[in-house]
Formats: C-alpha cells, sequence, structure tokens
C-alpha cells in the first residue's frame, strides 16, 4: 500500500509491489518448493553461492530461522545479523552496519526492524535484493504470503483440485475478517494489501482505539466494531496478535475487555459458518484473542500457516535472487543439492 | 536597537536595469546606494565616477529579505552550520536579516549567551537577530530572565523545537512580557498528542505505518494561546503554522482584535505528507507536512492576510541525522537558499510552473499558486516580517519597506524567471538537508547588498 521506491522485482518491500499475477507467481513457485520440504533431504541447489544475510533489529526468533531455513534448503550461504544487540548498541549507525555487511558480499538483506520503512532505507544505502520480513507497523510481506499460500492450499484439498489447478480463482469473493490491532499491525497492512488484488472482500474488526486514523485508499469492504455482527459470514477469520502492553491503558482499558469483545472464545467460534477457516499469524495469546479450545480446532490452520513460511520465503528469495521472475523453478528443484 | 547604517567599506553602487518593487508599488528604476543608504532611483541613472555598476537587467529589486526563523545551530551544533555558514546561505537567498533560533546548546536563555550569538553576527554577511528562550533550558518550567535579553535587543522569545506545555507557565509569562513590550513566539505542539509521530496523522501516515501527529496537536495549542493572549493582554506570535485549523484560529482571533501574528513555511505552502511515501526523512520535519486541503488553506490564508509572515524554519542537521530511519531522523528541513523561489512558485502570480513539489494538477499535489501580485509575497518575506521581529525602520531598525533615497541599503535584487537546479553539494549551508535537491525551481537572486555592501554578487557570496 504504499509508494515506496521499490524497484519492482529487485525488492520486495511491500506486498503491493507483486500485484495479482506477482503473488500468484510467488505461490506457483512455491508449490515446487514445498514439495522439495517433503523429500528425504529437503535442498536444492537454486541459490549455491548466493549470500543472503538476515538483519533482525527487532527480536523475532520465528521469523528469522524461517527466512533462514528456506535460504539454506535452496543451498545459499547464510549469515545472521542481530543488530538488536550487535553494533547498533555500540552506537554504529543502521547505514554503517548495513554498508560494512554488504562490503562482504551479500545478495540479499532480510530485514526486520521496528521503525516502518527501514527495509526501504536499506534498499537505498547496498545494490543487494532487499526483503522486508517487517517493518515497524507497515509491512510483513512474506506473513501475508504465506497466509495466502495456507487459503490456497486448504480451498484445494477441500475442492479436490490439485493446486497448480487451483491457481487463484479461490480468493474471489472470499470473505476475509481481519480482528484486532490494526492500526498497529504490519500482518494486517500487507494481508489487505495482498488478498484485495486476488479478489477477496475484506472487512476489518476493531475497536475505535485500535484502528488506524484513515482508511482513505484502504482496499476494504468494511469496517466494523462488531465481531458477533460479521462472524456468520466470514469464510476466514484472521485474528490478529494483541500486544499485551496495549492493555495497559493507552489502548484499551483492559486485555480482559479486549477479550470479551474481540477474543474469538469457544462461543463464538460455534457461530462461524462450516468450513470457515481461523487464522493467526503467531505467536497466539491464547485466552485473549484467541480461545484455548479453538486455537486447536480443526478449522484453526495456524501451524500449517507455520509450515508453509519455509516454501513460501524459499520462493521469494528464490524469484528475487534466481534467473528472476519468469523463471521457471522446476528444472532446479529436479536437481539434488549433492556437492 | 536603534542601529547606526554604517557604509562599511561599500563605496558607491548603481544597480541598473532593475524594477524596483516594495511596499509603495512597483516602478522601474535604477537604484544607487552609497554610504550604506539609497540616494537616489529612477528610470535611467548616471554612475557617479568610481561606482561599482551591478547589472539587474530582467530583476526585482526590493527591500532584503528577513527570516523570522533560522536555526543557525551555533553555539553547540557547528557540524551542521555556523552563525557564518548561516548568515553566507542567507545572503545567497536574499536575506539581510534572520532571526536565529535559541534551541542551541547552551540554549539561548541567559544573556551571556545572546551576547555570544549576537557578536559572531558582527562579521556575518546579513543582520543576525537573536531570539531568547521563554524558559530556562526550554525546559517548560521557569521562566528565562527575558528582562536581561530584552535589554540586549531580544524581540522574541521563544522554546522553539517544543511548545511551552504548560498553560499556567504560558499565562505568566505572557503577563511578564507585558512590560517589556516583546513578543513570545509560539512552536505550538501538545506533547502528549504528538509523541512518537515522526509525520502528518491522516491517509499517507496510516498507509505507511508511521506514527503520526495530528493536526490537532498544533490546534489545540494555537486556541489556547489565543484565550491566554486574550487573558493576559501579552503578544503572541505563532511560529510555522501548518494547518487549516490553525489559520482559522488566527484569522478569528485577528477579527477580534487580539495581538496575534503568525508565520507559515516555505514547505509548507509548497510539500504535502505524500513527500514521506518513500521514506526518505529529508521530508521528516516539525510540524510535519501536512494533507493537500491544509495546503491550500495556508496559501488561502497569505492570500486573505491572516498570516504575516513567511519564515525558513531553516534547519540544517549533518548527514548522519537525516541518513537513517524515519523514528530516529533528526526534523527540519533547509530553507534559506530556496525559501523565495519556493514561495513565488506557492504563492506569486505564476501559476504554469510553480515551485518544486507543487507542480499544477498531479493528483494528490497542491493546485496552481495562489495568485497573489509580486509585492505581496515580498511582503510576507521581508517588511512584514521585519516588523514582526522589531526589525523595521520605524521601529528603530534597518529594515526599510521601500526603496526610496534615505533609505537603508538593505537590498534583494532576484530575477524571477531564471531557472536554476538545486544542487545540494553546492548550497553555502554545512549542511545538505533540502527537499528539492535536483529539482528546478524558478527564481533566483543575484545580488544581495547588505547595508550598501554588495556581499551577494551573480549569486555568489563575496566573502
Amino acid at each position: 500500500m504504499s509508494d515506496a521506491p521499490t524497484d519492482r522485482g529487485r525488492h520486495l518491500l511491500s506486498v503491493t509491489d507483486l500485484g495479482a499475477d506477482g503473488i500468484a507467481e510467488v505461490l506457483a513457485v512455491s508449490d515446487a518448493f514445498a514439495e522439495v520440504g517433503r523429500r528425504a533431504i529437503p535442498k536444492v541447489p537454486a541459490l549455491r553461492g548466493r549470500t543472503v544475510v538476515t538483519l533482525f533489529a527487532e527480536e523475532s526468533t520465528r521469523t528469522r530461522l524461517s527466512f533462514e531455513t528456506a535460504a539454506r534448503r535452496l543451498s545459499a550461504d547464510v549469515l545472521s545479523f542481530p543488530t538488536a544487540t550487535s553494533s547498533v548498541k555500540k552506537g554504529e549507525s543502521l547505514r554503517d552496519t548495513v554498508e560494512t555487511v554488504a562490503a562482504m558480499g551479500v545478495d540479499a538483506f532480510v530485514v526486520r526492524h521496528p521503525c516502518a520503512g527501514a527495509p526501504a532505507q536499506v534498499a537505498r544505502w547496498v545494490d543487494a535484493a532487499v526483503v522486508n520480513a517487517g517493518d515497524g507497523w507497515h509491512e510483513h510481506p512474506t506473513q501475508a504470503l504465506l497466509d495466502c499460500y495456507t487459503i490456497r492450499q486448504v480451498l484445494a484439498e477441500r475442492s479436490g483440485r490439485s493446486l497448480g489447478d487451483t491457481g487463484t480463482e479461490c480468493f474471489s469473493g472470499l470473505r476475509v475478517g481481519i480482528v484486532g490491532d490494526i492500526r498497529h499491525s504490519r500482518v494486517a497492512r500487507s494481508l489487505v494489501g495482498a488478498l484485495a488484488p486476488l479478489g477477496a472482500v475484506v472487512t476489518l474488526i476493531a475497536p475505535g482505539s485500535l484502528l488506524p486514523t484513515s482508511l482513505e485508499g484502504w482496499p476494504v469492504e468494511a469496517v466494523t466494531h462488531d465481531l458477533d455482527d460479521v462472524l456468520g459470514s466470514l469464510d476466514v477469520c484472521y485474528l490478529l496478535r494483541l500486544q499485551l502492553e496495549r492493555g495497559s491503558g493507552a489502548f484499551l482499558p483492559s486485555v480482559r475487555e479486549y477479550s470479551a469483545g474481540y477474543g474469538l472464545t469457544a462461543r463464538r467460534a460455534a457461530r462461524l459458518g462450516d468450513g470457515a477457516l481461523v487464522m493467526h499469524p503467531g505467536p497466539m495469546n491464547r485466552g485473549v484473542e484467541i480461545a484455548d479450545e479453538v486455537a486447536d480446532l480443526p478449522g484453526s490452520v495456524v501451524l500449517r500457516q507455520v509450515a508453509n513460511g519455509v516454501a513460501v520465503r524459499m520462493a521469494v528469495l528464490f524469484l528475487l535472487l534466481g534467473s528472476g521472475p519468469g523463471a521457471d523453478p522446476a528444472s532446479l528443484v529436479s536437481g539434488a543439492a549433492g556437492e | 536597537m536603534s542601529e547606526p547604517v554604517t557604509g562599511d567599506a561599500a563605496g558607491t553602487l548603481l544597480l541598473r536595469g532593475g524594477t524596483v518593487v516594495d511596499e509603495s508599488g512597483e516602478r522601474r528604476g535604477d537604484v544607487l546606494v552609497a554610504d550604506g543608504r539609497v540616494t537616489a532611483v529612477g528610470p535611467t541613472l548616471e554612475a557617479p565616477a568610481g561606482a561599482r555598476i551591478l547589472d539587474a537587467g530582467g530583476c526585482i529589486v526590493s527591500p532584503g529579505l528577513v527570516d523570522l526563523h533560522t536555526h543557525l545551530r551555533q553555539p553547540g551544533a557547528e557540524e551542521a552550520e555556523t552563525v557564518e555558514s548561516g548568515s553566507r546561505a542567507a545572503a545567497i537567498g536574499g536575506y539581510t536579516a534572520v532571526v536565529a533560533m535559541p534551541n542551541t546548546d547552551p540554549p539561548i536563555d541567559d544573556a551571556a549567551v545572546v551576547r555570544e550569538v549576537l557578536d559572531l553576527g558582527e562579521k556575518a554577511l546579513c543582520r543576525v537577530a537573536v531570539a531568547g528562550a521563554i524558559t530556562v533550558g526550554r525546559a517548560g518550567e521557569r521562566l528565562a530572565p527575558m528582562a536581561e535579553m530584552a535589554a540586549l535587543g531580544v524581540h522574541l522569545f521563544t522554546d522553539d523545537g517544543a511548545g511551552v506545555q504548560d498553560a499556567a507557565v504560558m499565562r505568566r509569562a505572557l503577563e511578564y512580557s507585558r512590560a517589556l513590550g516583546v513578543t513570545l513566539a509560539q512552536h505550538c505542539e501538545v506533547a502528549s498528542l504528538s509523541a512518537g509521530g515522526c509525520m502528518h496523522e491522516g491517509a499517507w501516515s496510516s498507509r505507511l505505518g508511521l506514527p503520526g501527529i495530528p493536526a490537532e496537536a498544533e490546534e489545540l495549542m494555537v486556541a489556547r494561546d489565543i484565550a491566554l493572549c486574550r487573558m493576559t493582554g501579552g503578544r503572541v506570535h505563532f511560529l510555522h503554522l501548518s494547518t487549516a485549523g490553525s489559520v482559522a484560529l488566527v484569522a478569528a482571533a485577528k477579527a477580534e482584535g487580539l495581538a496575534v501574528t503568525a508565520e507559515v513555511t516555505p514547505h509548507h505552502l509548497a510539500l504535502t505528507d505524500a513527500e514521506l511515501a518513500g521514506y526518505d526523512p529529508v521530508g521528516k520535519v516539525n510540524p510535519p507536512l501536512r494533507s493537500v486541503a491544509d495546503v491550500a488553506a495556508l496559501r488561502a490564508a497569505c492570500a486573505a492576510g491572516v498570516i504575516d509572515a513567511v519564515a525558513t524554519d531553516h534547519a540544517p542537521h549533518p548527514p548522519e541525522s537525516k541518513d537513517t530511519t524515519m523514528d530516529v531522523a533528526a526534523p527540519g528541513m533547509l530553507g534559506l537558499e530556496t525559501a523565495l523561489a519556493v514561495t513565488l512558485g506557492a504563492l506569486g502570480p505564476g501559476v504554469a510552473e510553480s515551485a518544486g513539489g507543487a507542480e499544477t494538477g498531479a493528483e494528490g499535489e497542491p493546485g496552481g499558486s495562489a495568485g497573489m501580485a509580486v509585492r505581496d509575497v515580498l511582503g510576507l518575506l521581508s517588511w512584514q516580517a521585519a516588523r514582526v521581529a522589531r526589525l523595521a525602520v520605524d521601529q528603530g531598525g534597518d529594515q526599510g519597506a521601500t526603496v526610496q533615497p534615505g533609505a537603508p541599503a538593505n537590498l534583494c535584487v532576484f530575477d524571477p524567471t531564471e531557472r536554476w537546479e538545486v544542487d545540494p553539494l553546492r548550497l553555502a549551508s554545512r549542511s545538505r538537508n533540502t527537499p528539492w535537491a535536483g529539482q528546478t525551481l524558478t527564481g533566483r537572486v543575484r545580488h544581495t547588498v547588505r547595508r550598501g555592501e554588495a556581499v551577494v554578487v551573480d549569486g555568489e557570496a563575496q566573502r
């Protein structure tokens, strides 16, 4: 949803850089890499000789491990640079850190930063590809892509069609509700930016203090403060993680009051339509945005989201660093990783 | 504050072939300068023997520009700017006087620091007036020694960089200021609403995921200080107003007859919050660049006479303070060397080729200029600003409103049609944080005359 300088195709800073066709391509390539993940030796030589750095100025072990696993399965060399605990703390500027690392010969930076736009800045400083792994409240593109992949995977299984035949038509008219702290959520911004071009109908559900000041230009169908009102109509109920400190009185009177109004309790889950999916980007606050028993219902695909993260991130890295968009990963995927 | 007009080593100057535009109107005229004063104005003047002749063909000759709001960064941040470099940038921009803001390190909050900056200004290429802090350390708690600073000629007092948050402190300051006859200049920003913000809160901040500063953070303090002005009889100058609501409040206060004045900056007249779309911290400034509707309201307020002055809020920062992420980047942008062109583009009579960032017609951009006469735009940049700062001739200063025999020779000579590209590496400022880098602006200063001395000739500083 941003107009950040993107060099479309060179970096992944915003999911809107991709457009519907670009997302479809990532999903299709992810299919091939998901197959790799099921092999005895889940590794292909696609990015052999390439170097990927994860630069996390904000700790997120799950996302970092997912990216690093993806890079390793593509045979890339992986460097991990947790700036939250290293040079930046010693007073080195982010630019100096990034340029120092780039000087070692790096093909891609995977950047997590607490400030929106930091990956766009990094992209201005280095020649390498930059992947946004979550920047402030702005975007988390690979999360939205893996969420789309998961939705498509489940819907394809249900319809008995192969993933290849499913394409992205399954998103057309799909009713997705995003519940929770939209205002401070990079996941929400990326999800809206990915789902809308695919044809999904998105409803935002949150208390006023957790909605963005302005929704001008957001491709959403509706905004409501009443989860119960829309619950029965949703095909996908996507619950955002509540930063618990938001319940300290600044944005919410209490976590309990939030949970009462916006948590997916067992009672609410029972009112979801047949086959509705329950999704969450993790880590879950059980008992806050999602009840313990709901998290483990068959409609909950939270673990699948995590599992699909690696394949989708392999696809993103491959498309940026491999032979480029339009390349057929099949030939590479068919090869073994043997030295 | 009275200041003798000295000729320095200036000798005699003839500005030949220009058009004089001042408060009294517009007329074709050569301008003769001797001993620090204008000695003759006429259609074709003979050059006295030994006079230096400067070509003003195609140019407008006006009273020198006056900047109410300049951050010279000295003492304390000389890597960003000094009185010397900032005054050179000012002279190149057509300014013959600037008011140095007190948010230095140490802050200008007592007579000693006032004296230090005034001394540094003695050798500068333009008059350097000094604003003092309202409170000690600009901390918003105890009143700074305003009388001892006023005795040194300080007329504007401000904690700029922050507003005086405590209404009771502002009330006392206004009450105290009355006996001194000085003006309190407020940076209007309610800190509890702006905390953490790095751009205007609106459609763009919501999309970009950047913490916003709502218009109300400014407007609440404008409203509060208008009420305190009414209550105390003190005089308030509103710095860098940026929102439609703020100028509406000021318009109402002026209609009521309250002693308020207001300034806007060139960048708030020309740029919108869309400038931040690429996350370039050069566009981070406080108050933030606002919406298209706010820009339109500021321009209309200038045209309607609600705004007294255009002031640059020239805020130099070293590269490392800007080449970082939005959250920690320093707010502020350069202004002195681009102000005239940008302001003419936003407010002046031309509409087809407005100043940078304000091209007509593009979606989400402010439209054409306000269509004001050049004379009225110059009033905002020069003689009206001088009056707010108490630098005008009839207030004991040496900033004239007219170019006529006997007036102090503080003059700006500019070509309103010259197009030039802003090259940050060629700016006189020590810093590079201009939002107009690489852009082509229309209108350029050719010569600046300060107390009869040609301090800028053909766009080049002479010392």
